[in-house]
Parts: structure tokens; C-alpha cells; sequence
């Protein structure tokens, strides 16, 4: 008995508690590790959607970008809503401005998924890579491209993620450099990518030769510029819709028209504690009027508020003007609807991206969550776009720069009456009075403000020499271990 | 010669006299009422021999040495040593032990008697349990333990309280390690608080057993067993009762809110908004709308019984409670049946177990935020009725925001409940061998699954409101956890030369829990509550479960999480005079980096029991005195898995031909380096026994825990504002807290029929956060306002989570001041004036400073309880002194109603320099200044009760050994100058508590209850 006893000790102590080894802890991550991976065609098609994923956070660009013009003012509930959107509209913003640093944060964290693929590039292959690593090199160059746009010289790496650690040896690399990578993004994009994807919302050869065009208009290679876009006009399959009215609706959403467009859905949750998660386009309700009850729109935060000034921008017969404005005191007078004020209440919205009513899979926080699409790149930009460069190119073609801005004329008035003759300056001058009508609401103004030479003359608040790009946030510059210089006279 | 052998044959029987062994038995019985004790335990003095008495008393002692010492050892008794004789009979007769010194503490692995115990330790007894009829532990653990810290997330019935001991010694996650029978247990709201035996809580470097997880102190929690040899015992215990609400918050009437809003609107040059005042009278209490005397019902029974080598305890329980917002909408329920079987399978082979299982059943209502039902009970217009032709009113259409909705809506909409099903098991084999050793192995596992259910039905609670539900939509979240905990140990206990007392333990543990989460989330449902709601084409993932677009494909839908320890502890005593112990624990843990996967964590006490000196032993006024200190290095492990390896759990969600598709990318950013939070606790104590009936235990604590996980603000370049990303968790934050406890108890037994007790604890605590090693050197957290800035920081010079925002000076009572001071945008007469702290001429956010803290200074208790003939009595109130608390509730709109002191406010020059004018205009007065932060510091007489017990010829009659009815009332009162609904409850956040959003009050509740014992 007294054997058994022992044996059971023996038993007890030593065969469970003294056999467990440190292996025991070592536990197997899940999910997986990122550093091993892209080791099927599927991890590559698995992270190029998290480098789409930043597309959605680009509504505060689109947002901000127009409120820092002359169209809108900030509005919100009150002068003290969301203050950094308050100081932007005021050009009184500094260095401490957390939608500034939203635009920071997620236009790199957008750079660093797609540099995550093409550190990556050469580990697999498979076939059908070259189109989606031109997918990632379209999507690298379309967030840098923003950062230079808002920041100018900004940290840089190409082909690897800034790693932990590196942000405090990293420098700023002068935006030349940056612009001379976006060009050989898009032009490899522009290069491996079809001009039509059998899924709608996957970037094209058009929107990689558009943005192209783009960034050399920023660049004044109008030459170059005037190449590229014309190229796209001719050979691409994209045309106006005949009726401007039917752009902004969910119909009209991926349309003839779209040459690159960032894809909203409203069927997920999402919330204030993480805005560059939601897959709604959060301007959308920021944008919508405030309290609204009635016909065909739902309600929003009342930001954005289109001024005076710009509805007075529209010439009279010009057909964009309801389409872009809304006039809610006339409509809620035609239609009985009811609305509050808020901040700023100039009466008007704006009417391209302001809520919808709903459809019944909407989820909450519904002024988070509208789903409606954000046309980036519409032909009639390139169009105006390609005017423009014809017009300042180093060989002018006027023709061909008046041709372009009247189709988009024709269609704005439905007629040729209105059609431009000018050329040279006033040619200019018509084209970028175009450019404002068309494309209002749609976060282009103030760039193309900054990069005319207007800005001045047009933003108030604005001083030259300082406003032309905005400040790196100062955590920013300190969380690099402040070896960053401020933008100039911030 | 032969004298000299007759001597030496002489001596020779004497020894062998003496060596003689008689067969000893006899009959212990209670000193004072004579009744015979089952269970007691006599133990030959110096060997391993030894028995119990039976069901009548009786022992029996076979061969047992004359002049060997008995001892007589039971339960609540004081021990008695008798000297074996001649005779074979040897009655006892041993008195209830008054004092606590005998009690027995546990400590982790082991007990250890209360006089021996050299760290600190408080113990809570389920003698207090029964005074507090706590509806969660936690209840009786607050105000009772010196330097425990009890707040509740809320006051809504089953909510769940936050436990610090000592302080709040992280900014991560706080909780002390619960162990019940040795189990793992994280939610004690599974525990039925009748099946508790003892509560040990250890306070100091003593915890350091427990290693890595000790860091936050720890709580060992025993439950109830039988006593072997007894007969069938069943214990009722019954309460019915009902619960009101503490306070209201006195707010404007209907006349006196539209008076008001006139005034503001016609500060700011607009029209007014009600033209017409003379009709409105009062309007609508929304708060008497929203309060409701609510039901409180309790019933548990218990079933003991002892055979000679077995002991069974049988538990079973239930409790409901309504809330006094809500209702039934808010009701709380547990289902608890447990089993405790203990028995010798060989007289030196052990088996001993428990088994708990428990269903909980929480219905939930918005609570404690923006836009929560008591947040609209305050802020919505007295003006507006709650009805409007049959259905909900309404908010006005602009005015009041959009969080701002009828409570009562609310209330009516809110389908939400929680199931939690857990089974609890702890079982164990101890064996001994050799004399001196013993060895034991316990297994300990549970197994909980939380389902959660929410179904939003369509409703339109205003315009543009942020709670409109346009279609239907249940979500189901499953969890599955499941845990287990295997610990094997050694241990040697030897008394050599009767003076020097040592104890060896050797062990190891293995502590593995894994989880797993499903959710459904649909908007395909129809019905219109939960009971009754049908998901239509769910859509089935990969293991045939229903699923809608799970969140997230790669989040972590499974974790598992394990440790690995060896340690050893050694306790030797010389004459119970010089105590010393020693610990050594290693941990593993799958939680840290690969770099620091191996701890070692040392602590030692030393303790001097001065009363055993001669010098001493013969005092009259002082019959104990203790004087101890303990050091060491503990860690706490509650840090995230995996944070030292980067995964593939970021959100990658894009829209391809307008659906939602799911990809991968990284979530937070890697620190190969993490490891566990370390932690330095000192403490000097000492404990003393005055005239035998006066205990007094004081202690000075000095904790510092370094390496502090802190998600340092790193730079956006990296990535880590990604959807599903963060920044990096690093090990760099200090905090210190420092402080004193002192605990003063008071015994008399004045007569046979008049006894009393009272016990008072006292707290002082000073948190003192001296190194933040990210790059701002400062966290911020919690949340005031709308789209303000954080309210709450962690800085070094600073408590943790001190408030951090305006200073006031007052009011400016007309614009000569105002233009006399820094430029303060949108600044008039009549607001409220902040001082430039900095001094460069400009109000601007770089003036913010410390203006309070939530963590109390002073915290103490105080215990009162007699016993009268039948009556016994008993009261305890608890204190909290110099915590703030801000206030956050109200919304300030132009139409939200206000409380009453906003009659008080500035109208004019000289009118009042504390409360700012109202206006719809723009002003300052609305951002995070101390004008919101007010006195948290609280007195609650938490607990009266009176109970009667029938006397003995009655009870003979009805054949019950005891029969007890009794009445009692909690949180009858609370004397405070805060606000708010209740100055007790805080979310528990280290930084960002004591932010106050219209939390749910703990009610005040009577109930009617009934003990029978037969």
C-alpha cells in the first residue's frame, strides 16, 4: 500500500508538474505574421485591397480642400465645430490642427500599404502581376501626390514602409523628387493597367494617364501635360453625360463620365472613434443640411456651406448651377421641407455631395456612412484639364483648348450659344472660371487656386509665401525627433 | 555498587514508565453553550498524529505518550493544549475565540495563521458577507478593506465594479488576479456572495506567488465547504426588497427653462424662441418619467453534510433585480448551483473540489454617455410632453442637437441582453508522505459562453437624430472562453527542536485560456423585440455558422494566451518570535517578446512578533505586537497578445462593384521588446493587540511599478493611422503610489446577551505618475463634450488621469475686464474668465493645467454591529475624501434644459462670479474648465440592519436550529456637495475616470430577509 502511495506521488509530482517545457508559451500568432507573407497570388490580392483601403479616408481632402477655397465657409453646429476645420475656412490654422494631421496620418498610412506590396514585388510570382503592381504603383502616387499637394516636401521612401524607428532619422525629401516618382508610378500603372476593369471601382490605364496629366499641370509641364491627357481623350472610351444632373446620383455613379472614382458603401457601421474606417463618404454627412426633414435628401452636420459668391459665379442659362447648389430656403419653400441653422448659415449647400435618403441597408451612424461615390477624376476635368495645358503649353493650341472647354460648355448650357472664342489669357481665364463652376463641390479649388497663382486675390485670409501648402503638424515634427523644419512663416 | 545499579534500574523504569502510552478519548464541547463540536482537530504536538471528533463530539486517540500535549484545534475556537496524564479520559471544553489573530489566512498556495503572517494581508470573513448581503463581492470588499478601492461602473443592477488595491498602479489594466478555489475567475459577477467563505486580499510583495500577475494585488477567494462528521444542516436564506433612486437632480421647471432660453437666445440678438410663457407651469419631470421604485428578489439554499472521511456542500441560488431606470428593461438575473466534495480516499490522500456553475442574464439600457437615458433625462425640454397623440414625443426640431432623445423612447427601444452561461471547476489531490511532506496537484478550468443580442427596430427619434434605426437590425456576438489552470507543488514542514519552524514550498503552474468569437449581424431581421425576431437569408461562413459580413477578416476571431511558472517560497520561524519568508517565481508568458519571455521575480518579508519576548509577555495592555515589512519585484501581465510581432489583423475593406471586399494588411505596430509591467512594492507594518479585545493594524506602503505599457504617439509616417492599425505598445511609464493604511478594530463581549464590535479602516493615498516615456511625455484620455479636447492625462508630476483644462478666475462682470485681461476669444461680460497661466497675454490651449484628479486621498470605513438577546444589529459607512469628478451631463445647447443652479447664474455686474450668463452666442464657458470639475468627496452610510432570531424553545419546537428575520436598507444616505446622481460610481478608466455623463445611481434599496438553518 505504502509503495502504491509513493508511486502516486511520484506520479503526481513529477509526471504533470515538471514536464511542461518553455515551448509552452511559445504560441502561434494568429492571424498571420505580416512579414511572412505574399506567398500566393492571393496575399497580394488580399493587400492591395487594405491599399485601397485609404482612397475613403481622402473624403477629409476633399472636404477640407473646398472649405480652404473661396466656394464654401466651414458651417457646423457652431463657430467652435470641429475647430480644425474652422481654422482652415478662416486661414488661420496652425501647426495644431487634428484634421490636418487626419490628412498626414492617413495619406502615409495609405503610401505604406501600397510600398508594402512593392517591398514585397519579387518574392511571388504569378501571372497578371505587372496589372496589380500597377494597381499599387497608381495607389502610392495617388496618396503622394496629396501629401505634396497639402504638405509639400514630405518624408519619402520608395519600394519599402517606413519602419518603426525610422522616423527619426528620415528627412524630408524635396516634392520635386516625389513628383518625379508619381510620374514613373503612373506611368508604369498607365502602362500595365487595361482601360476598362471588369470590376468596377479598380483603378485603369485612364485614371493612371489622367492623374498623370494632373500631377504635370501642378508641375507647369503643360507640354507634357497636354500629351499625356490628350492621349486619354482620344484613345480612352470616356465621354460626357449629356445630363450634368445625373453625375451625382447613385445612377450616375461609375458612369461613362468616370475616369477615376473612390467607392463608397453604406452597409457598415462606423463611428466618430475611427472616421478613416468607415466605408461611407463621412463629407457626405458632414456636408448635408442640418435637421432636414424632407423630399429626397436626409440630414447632415451643415459643414461646407457654399457661398454667395460662388452661386453668383454661374452664368445665367447655365444648367449646373441647381445641380450644384442647393437653395434650401426656395426648396423647402417649393417642397415644404424643414430644416435648422447652424453656424454660418448662408442657405445654400452643396448639392453634388449632401445626403440622400437612404435605402433601407444604410447602417449607423448614418452621417457616417452615405454611400454616395466621390467622382476623383471626371472626363470633363480631364477635358478642362487638357484646355488648360493646350493653352499654356510651350506651343500653344488654342483650337484644341477651346474645342475641349466647349464640350464641357455645350453640356453645361445645352446649347453652343455659350461657346468661347478667346484665346491666349483671356482663353486661360475662361478655362479656369470653367474649372470652378464645373468642378464646385468637389475639393479642387484650392489647388487649383494655389497652383494658378490666384489664391491671393481670391482666399481671404490667405498670405503668399506661407498658405500655399499647409503645416506639417507640430506632434509630427516632434514625434520625428524634431529634425523637420516648419513650412515657411507657419 | 548495587545501590548504584538499583539507582540505575530504578531511572530505567521511570523512562520506560514514562514512555508508556495510554489510549486516550473524551468529548470537546463549546465552552459557553455546552453543545458538542463535530470537526474539531487534535493533533499530537510535535508529530503528524492526530484525529477528529465525530458527529457527537466524541475522539479517540490510540497509544498516545503520557506528558505529550494535545491539541485542540477548531475553526473559530481558540486553540487549547492539554497534557496527557494518567487518566484515558480527557473532556474539553474550548471557548469561541474572540480575537482575530487565530483566524487563518490565505496566501497563495498555502495558509497561514494571521498572528504568522508577515506581509499584508486583510481578510474579509463570510461573517461580513451576510451582515452586507452584497448582490456582487465586490459590494462587500468596498469601505471594508483598508487600501481596496471599490467603484462601479454604474449602478444598474449586475454592473460591473472596478477593484484597486492600493491604487491605480497602471494606466493599463488594473484588475487584481481573482482566484476562487484557486480558479482563475475575471468576472465575479458569476459568484454568488452566500457561497463564500473568506475573502483574502494580499496587498503587498506577499502576493509575489503570483509573480507576473501580482502586480495589481491579489484576491484569493475560498468557498463554502461541509465539516466532516456532521448531520444534514440546510441553510435558507430568503429577501424580497425594492429599490428607489438616490437623488434627482434638481432641474428647471417648463417656465423657468423657457425664461432661461429666452434669456440666451436674446443674449445672442435672436428671437425668442417661446413668446407665450404663462401656460407652460411645469412641464414635464423627465426624471420622475425615467425613475421607478424597482424589485429586488434574493433566494439561496444551502445543504451541508459530513461523514467520517468526506465532507459534501450543495449550493444553489437565484437573484433578480429591476432597475430603478428601466425596469424590467434594465432587470439583472443569476442562476448559481455549486458543489463542494472533499474526501480522504487513504487517511493521507486528499481529494477536494468545487464546481460553480452560473447563468446571468443582463438587460442593458444606453448608460453613461452622450445621448444615455439619464443624459436625456436631463438635458431634454421640460416643455416637450412625454407622449404626443399616443406616441413618443419628439425633440424640437433644432435646438437640442442630435444626441439629445426622449429617454422614454429610449428606454422603450432598448432590446439588449446578455446571457452568460459558466462552468467553474476546481479539483485537487494532496498527499502526504514521509512524515514531513506533502504534495499536491490542483486542476482548475472554466468554461463561459457570453451571448449577446441586440435588436434595433425601426424608429425615428428626431430629425437627423444619431439613434434613428431606418431598418431593422439584430446582431448576435457569441464568445466562447475556456481556461484552465494546473498547479503542482511540493511542500516540507518541519518543527525541529521545537523552535525552529520551517516551511519549503516547490512548485509549478500552467495557466492556458483560449477564446473564440462569432458574431451575426443582420439588417435582414423583422419583428419587433427580441423574442420574437426572425433573420431572414443569413449568410453561412465556412463552419456552417450564420454570419453577416463578419467585421473583419483579419481580426482575431480566436485567442490563446498562456503562462508557464516554477516557484519556490520558504517560511522559517524561530520561536515564534522571528518570521521570515522568501519567494522566488519564474514566469513565461505568451505574451511577451521574444526578447523578455522569462521573469524572475523575487520578494521577501521579515516580521518580529515582540509580544513573545519576555519583556513583553507578562503586559496586561498589550497582549500582541507584530511589527513587519515585506519587499520584492512583481509584474503584471495584462498587456495585449502579440503586441512583439506585427499581424495581419489591420482592417483592408474596400468596395469593388459596389460591395464591401475583404482584404488584409497590418494591424498595430510591433515591439519585440514588450514585456510585463514591474513593480517595486515596500511595505512596513505593524500589528497590535491592546487588553485583548483591541486589534490595530497599520501599514505604510510605498509601490512603484515601472516599465509601464504606453502606446507612445508615434509619428503618422509609419502607418499607424491605418484603419485597424496603432502605434506601438512600449514599455516606459513610472507611476508611484504611496500611502498608509491603519485599521482599528473593537471587540467586547459585555455579557452573555450584549456583545458588540466595531471596526473602523483609514486610507491615505498619494498617486504620483514621475515618468511618461513617450515623446510628448504625456497620455491623454476619456472624452467632455463634443469634439473638445481630451480631458484627462498622464504626466509625470501629476496623479494619473488628472484633469487637465482651464483654469477659472471668476466671472467677468463687465468689458472693462474683460479688455483688462489675455485676449479670450468670443469673451463678454458675464463669462467665465480664465486664467493665463502662462502669462503670454493669449487664452489658448496651452494655458490648460491641473485642475483635479479622480483618485480620492483619503478613503475609510467604518463597521458597527451588536448583539442584543435576540437582536443584533449592524451598520457600516464608508468615505472617500478629495476625489474630483466632472461634471459632464449637460449638453448646453440653446434648448436643452439645465439644472437648477443656473438660476444662480450672472446677469449682471455683480450678480454672481461663479456661474457664466447664458447665451446662444459663441463662448468659451463651454470648453473643459473648471467651472465642470466639482468635489467628489462623498460620506455613505451604506448598510443598517436589524435582524431578530427566535429564541431556542421555539426553535426546538419548529425543529430549526436558527430562524432570523431581518430588514435592512443600503445607501440610505450620502452626504456630498457633487451634483451629479452619485459621486460612487466612475468607469474605472486610469485615465479618463470620473468623467460623469449621467451615470446610472446606485440605488437605494429596503429589503425584508429571513435566514433559517436546520
Amino acid at each position: 500500500m505504502k509503495k502504491i502511495n509513493k508511486y502516486l506521488a511520484l506520479v503526481l509530482i513529477l509526471g504533470f508538474g515538471f514536464s511542461c517545457s518553455d515551448d509552452f508559451v511559445e504560441v502561434q500568432p494568429k492571424p498571420d505574421n505580416s512579414e511572412n507573407f505574399f506567398n500566393k497570388q492571393q496575399d497580394y490580392e488580399d493587400a492591395i485591397i487594405g491599399a485601397y483601403d485609404l482612397l475613403q479616408a481622402t473624403y477629409l481632402n476633399v472636404l477640407l480642400g473646398e472649405i480652404a477655397s473661396d466656394n464654401t465657409l466651414a458651417g457646423g453646429e457652431s463657430a467652435t465645430d470641429v475647430v480644425g476645420i474652422q481654422e482652415v475656412d478662416d486661414m488661420i490654422h496652425t501647426p495644431l490642427n487634428s484634421q490636418l494631421r487626419d490628412i498626414w496620418n492617413w495619406m502615409f498610412a495609405g503610401v505604406n500599404r501600397a510600398n508594402y506590396i512593392l517591398e514585397f514585388k519579387d518574392k511571388t510570382d504569378f501571372v497578371g502581376k505587372d496589372a496589380l503592381l500597377a494597381e499599387a504603383t497608381f495607389l502610392r502616387a495617388y496618396y503622394n501626390f496629396e501629401l505634396v499637394k497639402w504638405f509639400g516636401d514630405i518624408p519619402f521612401k520608395v519600394d519599402e514602409r517606413i519602419q518603426f524607428g525610422e522616423q527619426f532619422t528620415i528627412d524630408r525629401t524635396p516634392k520635386a523628387t516625389v513628383y518625379a516618382q508619381i510620374e514613373a508610378d503612373l506611368i508604369f500603372a498607365a502602362a500595365n493597367l487595361p482601360y476598362t476593369q471588369a470590376v468596377k471601382g479598380r483603378v485603369t490605364k485612364g485614371a493612371a494617364q489622367a492623374l498623370l496629366g494632373k500631377a504635370y499641370l501642378y508641375q507647369n509641364k503643360f507640354t507634357e501635360s497636354a500629351a499625356i491627357l490628350d492621349d486619354l481623350i482620344l484613345n480612352g472610351p470616356y465621354d460626357l453625360v449629356a445630363d450634368y444632373n445625373t453625375i451625382f446620383e447613385e445612377a450616375g455613379e461609375n458612369n461613362i463620365e468616370s475616369v477615376f472614382e473612390v467607392q463608397y458603401f453604406e452597409g457598415e457601421g462606423a463611428s466618430f472613434d475611427c472616421l478613416q474606417c468607415s466605408e461611407g463618404n463621412v463629407a457626405v454627412g458632414f456636408n448635408g443640411v442640418r435637421a432636414y426633414s424632407g423630399p429626397d435628401f436626409s440630414s447632415g452636420f451643415s459643414f461646407n456651406v457654399p457661398v454667395q459668391e460662388v452661386v453668383d459665379a454661374f452664368e445665367a442659362g447655365d444648367l449646373r448651377k441647381d445641380v450644384a447648389i442647393l437653395d434650401i430656403n426656395a426648396w423647402a419653400t417649393d417642397t415644404g421641407a424643414t430644416f435648422g441653422t447652424g453656424n454660418e448659415h448662408t442657405g445654400y449647400y452643396n448639392r453634388k455631395y449632401i445626403p440622400r435618403k437612404r435605402s433601407t441597408t444604410a447602417a449607423g451612424d448614418r452621417n457616417l456612412t452615405n454611400p454616395n461615390n466621390y467622382r476623383a477624376i471626371r472626363f470633363a476635368d480631364v477635358l478642362l484639364m487638357a484646355a488648360e495645358a493646350f493653352n499654356k503649353s510651350s506651343t500653344p493650341n488654342d483650337a484644341k483648348a477651346q474645342n475641349y472647354l466647349n464640350r464641357v460648355r455645350e453640356r453645361a448650357f445645352g446649347n453652343s450659344a455659350n461657346n468661347i472664342t478667346a484665346t491666349g489669357a483671356t482663353l486661360y481665364n475662361n478655362i479656369l472660371s470653367e474649372r470652378r463652376v464645373e468642378l464646385v463641390g468637389e475639393g479642387h479649388r484650392f489647388f487649383d487656386l494655389v497652383r494658378t497663382g490666384k489664391a491671393t486675390q481670391e482666399i481671404d485670409g490667405f498670405e503668399a509665401d506661407k498658405n500655399e501648402v499647409f503645416p506639417i503638424p507640430a506632434i509630427e515634427i516632434q514625434l520625428a525627433g524634431n529634425r523637420w523644419d516648419q513650412n515657411p512663416n507657419y | 555498587m548495587r545501590k548504584k545499579i538499583t539507582l540505575l534500574l530504578f531511572t530505567f523504569i521511570t523512562v520506560l514508565a514514562s514512555a508508556q502510552t495510554i489510549n486516550v478519548k473524551g468529548v470537546v464541547k463549546d465552552a459557553i453553550s455546552g453543545e458538542v463540536l463535530p470537526g474539531v482537530s487534535i493533533s499530537v504536538k510535535g508529530t503528524t498524529f492526530g484525529t477528529e471528533t465525530d458527529f457527537d463530539g466524541l475522539y479517540n486517540l490510540p497509544k498516545i505518550s503520557k506528558g505529550s500535549v494535545l491539541v485542540f484545534n477548531y475553526l473559530g475556537y481558540k486553540k487549547k493544549e492539554v497534557i496527557v496524564g494518567d487518566s484515558e479520559i480527557i473532556n474539553v471544553s474550548i471557548e469561541q475565540s474572540t480575537e482575530s489573530l487565530d483566524e487563518i489566512v490565505v496566501i497563495g498556495y498555502g495558509t497561514q495563521k494571521k498572528k504568522e503572517v508577515t506581509g499584508a494581508v486583510s481578510v474579509v470573513s463570510s461573517a461580513t458577507i451576510d451582515d452586507l448581503k452584497p448582490t456582487r463581492i465586490e459590494q462587500a470588499l468596498q469601505g471594508q478593506v483598508a487600501g481596496v478601492n471599490i467603484t462601479q461602473n454604474s449602478g444598474s443592477p449586475g454592473a460591473a465594479s472596478n477593484i484597486r488595491i492600493r491604487g491605480v498602479s497602471t494606466n493599463g489594466d488594473s484588475r487584481p488576479l481573482i482566484l476562487v478555489d484557486g480558479n482563475r475567475i475575471e468576472d465575479l459577477s458569476v459568484i454568488n456572495p452566500s457561497d463564500i467563505e473568506s475573502i483574502n486580499v494580499l496587498k503587498d510583495a506577499t502576493a509575489g506567488i503570483y509573480g507576473v500577475q501580482a502586480a495589481n494585488g491579489v484576491i484569493l477567494v475560498t468557498t463554502k465547504t461541509g465539516r466532516k462528521n456532521s448531520e444534514f444542516k440546510s441553510i435558507l436564506n430568503m429577501s424580497v426588497g425594492y429599490q428607489e433612486t438616490t437623488r434627482k437632480i434638481p432641474l428647471l421647471n417648463a417656465t423657468e427653462y423657457a425664461l432661461l432660453a429666452n434669456e440666451a437666445f436674446a443674449a445672442n440678438g435672436e428671437s425668442l424662441p417661446f413668446t407665450n410663457i404663462s401656460g407652460l407651469g411645469q412641464g414635464t419631470n423627465w426624471q420622475d418619467a425615467v425613475f421607478e421604485n424597482a424589485p429586488t428578489f434574493s433566494v439561496d439554499y444551502t445543504l451541508n453534510k459530513g461523514t467520517e472521511k468526506s465532507t459534501y456542500s450543495f449550493g444553489i441560488s437565484a437573484l433578480s433585480q429591476d432597475g430603478i431606470v428601466g425596469g424590467s428593461k434594465a432587470n439583472f438575473n443569476r442562476r448559481n448551483v455549486r458543489f463542494n466534495f472533499n474526501t480522504d480516499i487513504l487517511e493521507n490522500l486528499k481529494f477536494t473540489s468545487s464546481t460553480i456553475f452560473t447563468n446571468t442574464n443582463k438587460k442593458n439600457l444606453p448608460e453613461n454617455a452622450l445621448g444615455s437615458v439619464l443624459f436625456n433625462a436631463v438635458n431634454f425640454p421640460p416643455t416637450t410632453p412625454v407622449y404626443t397623440n399616443g406616441r413618443f414625443s419628439l425633440p424640437p426640431a433644432t435646438g437640442t442637437g442630435i444626441e439629445v432623445a426622449n429617454p422614454l423612447a429610449q428606454i422603450d427601444n432598448a432590446e439588449n441582453r446578455t446571457f452568460v452561461n459558466k462552468i467553474s471547476g476546481s479539483y485537487g489531490l494532496n498527499y502526504s508522505f514521509l512524515d514531513y511532506f506533502s504534495a499536491e496537484t490542483r486542476f482548475q478550468a472554466n468554461y463561459s459562453v457570453v451571448t449577446a443580442n441586440t435588436f434595433s427596430g425601426i424608429f425615428n427619434f428626431g430629425n437627423g437624430s444619431v439613434f434613428n434605426v431606418d431598418q431593422n437590425t439584430f446582431t448576435n456576438y457569441k464568445q466562447s472562453f475556456s481556461d484552465y489552470t494546473f498547479d503542482a507543488f511540493l511542500k516540507y514542514e518541519r518543527v525541529f527542536n521545537d523552535v525552529h519552524d520551517v516551511k519549503v514550498l516547490l512548485g509549478t503552474s500552467v495557466f492556458k485560456t483560449t477564446g473564440r468569437f462569432e458574431d451575426i449581424l443582420t439588417s435582414n431581421a423583422s419583428g419587433s423585440n427580441l423574442n420574437n425576431v426572425i433573420i431572414e437569408n443569413p449568410v453561412l461562413n465556412g463552419n456552417g455558422l450564420e454570419i453577416f459580413r463578419n467585421n473583419n477578416k483579419g481580426s482575431a476571431q480566436f485567442f490563446d494566451s498562456r503562462l508557464l511558472s516554477y516557484f519556490t517560497r520558504i517560511q522559517y520561524a524561530y520561536d515564534s518570535k522571528y518570521l521570515f519568508s522568501a519567494v522566488l517565481r519564474r514566469d513565461g508568458s505568451s505574451k511577451f517578446g521574444p526578447n523578455e519571455k522569462f521573469g524572475f521575480f523575487p520578494t521577501a518579508s521579515v516580521g518580529w512578533i515582540a509580544s513573545e519576548e519576555d519583556f513583553l509577555k507578562e503586559s496586561e495592555v498589550l497582549s500582541f505586537l507584530k511589527f513587519r515589512a515585506s519587499y520584492g519585484i512583481v509584474g503584471n501581465d495584462r498587456i495585449g497578445d502579440f503586441r512583439f510581432t506585427s499581424l495581419l489583423n489591420g482592417e483592408a475593406q474596400y468596395v469593388f462593384n459596389n460591395e464591401l471586399v475583404q482584404g488584409l494588411a497590418a494591424g498595430p505596430v510591433a515591439n519585440p521588446d514588450i514585456k510585463w509591467e514591474e513593480q517595486k512594492p515596500l511595505d512596513i507594518g505593524v500589528d497590535l493587540e491592546l487588553f485583548n479585545s483591541i486589534n490595530i493594524t497599520a501599514d505604510y506602503f510605498k509601490k512603484t511599478t515601472d516599465d509601464l505599457l504606453v502606446s507612445a504617439q508615434t509619428s503618422g509616417i509609419i502607418g499607424v493611422a491605418a484603419p485597424g492599425s496603432s502605434v506601438p505598445v512600449i514599455n516606459a511609464g513610472t507611476v508611484v503610489n504611496e500611502g498608509f493604511e491603519f485599521v482599528i478594530g473593537y471587540k467586547n463581549m459585555v455579557s452573555e446577551d450584549f456583545n458588540f464590535n466595531v471596526n473602523y479602516n483609514f486610507t491615505k493615498l498619494n498617486n504620483e505618475v514621475t515618468f511618461v516615456g513617450n515623446s510628448t511625455g504625456v497620455i491623454e484620455g476619456g472624452s467632455f463634450g463634443v469634439g473638445q479636447e481630451s480631458p484627462s492625462r498622464m504626466e509625470a508630476g501629476f496623479p494619473i488621469g488628472y484633469f487637465y483644462g482651464y483654469q477659472t478666475n471668476g466671472i467677468f462682470q463687465n468689458q472693462a475686464e474683460v479688455n483688462a485681461h489675455a485676449t479670450q476669444t468670443n469673451a463678454n461680460a458675464g463669462d467665465l474668465r480664465f486664467v493665463d497661466t502662462n502669462g503670454d497675454g493669449i487664452i489658448d490651449p496651452d494655458d490648460r493645467t491641473y485642475i483635479g484628479d479622480p483618485i480620492a486621498d483619503i478613503t475609510m470605513g467604518l463597521n458597527l454591529s451588536f448583539n442584543y438577546k435576540n437582536f443584533d444589529f449592524n451598520a457600516y459607512a464608508f468615505a472617500s475624501i478629495g476625489n474630483e469628478i466632472v461634471r459632464n451631463y449637460e449638453r448646453n445647447l440653446p434648448l436643452t434644459n439645465r439644472p437648477t443652479y443656473y438660476l444662480d447664474r450672472w446677469t449682471g455686474p455683480g450678480t454672481s462670479d461663479s456661474f457664466p450668463r447664458v447665451t446662444t452666442g459663441a463662448t468659451q464657458n463651454t470648453l473643459f474648465s473648471d467651472f465642470y470639475v466639482e468635489d467628489g468627496s462623498f460620506l455613505r452610510l451604506q448598510s443598517v440592519q436589524l435582524g431578530y432570531s427566535l429564541g431556542d424553545t421555539f426553535l426546538e419546537k419548529l425543529k430549526f436550529d436558527k430562524l432570523r428575520f431581518y430588514v435592512s436598507a443600503s445607501n440610505l444616505f450620502t452626504l456630498t456637495k457633487y451634483r451629479g446622481y452619485d459621486p460612487t460610481t466612475s468607469n474605472g478608466a486610469p485615465i479618463g475616470g470620473g468623467i460623469d455623463q449621467g451615470f446610472y445611481p446606485n440605488p437605494k434599496t429596503f429589503l425584508l430577509g429571513m435566514n433559517v438553518n436546520f
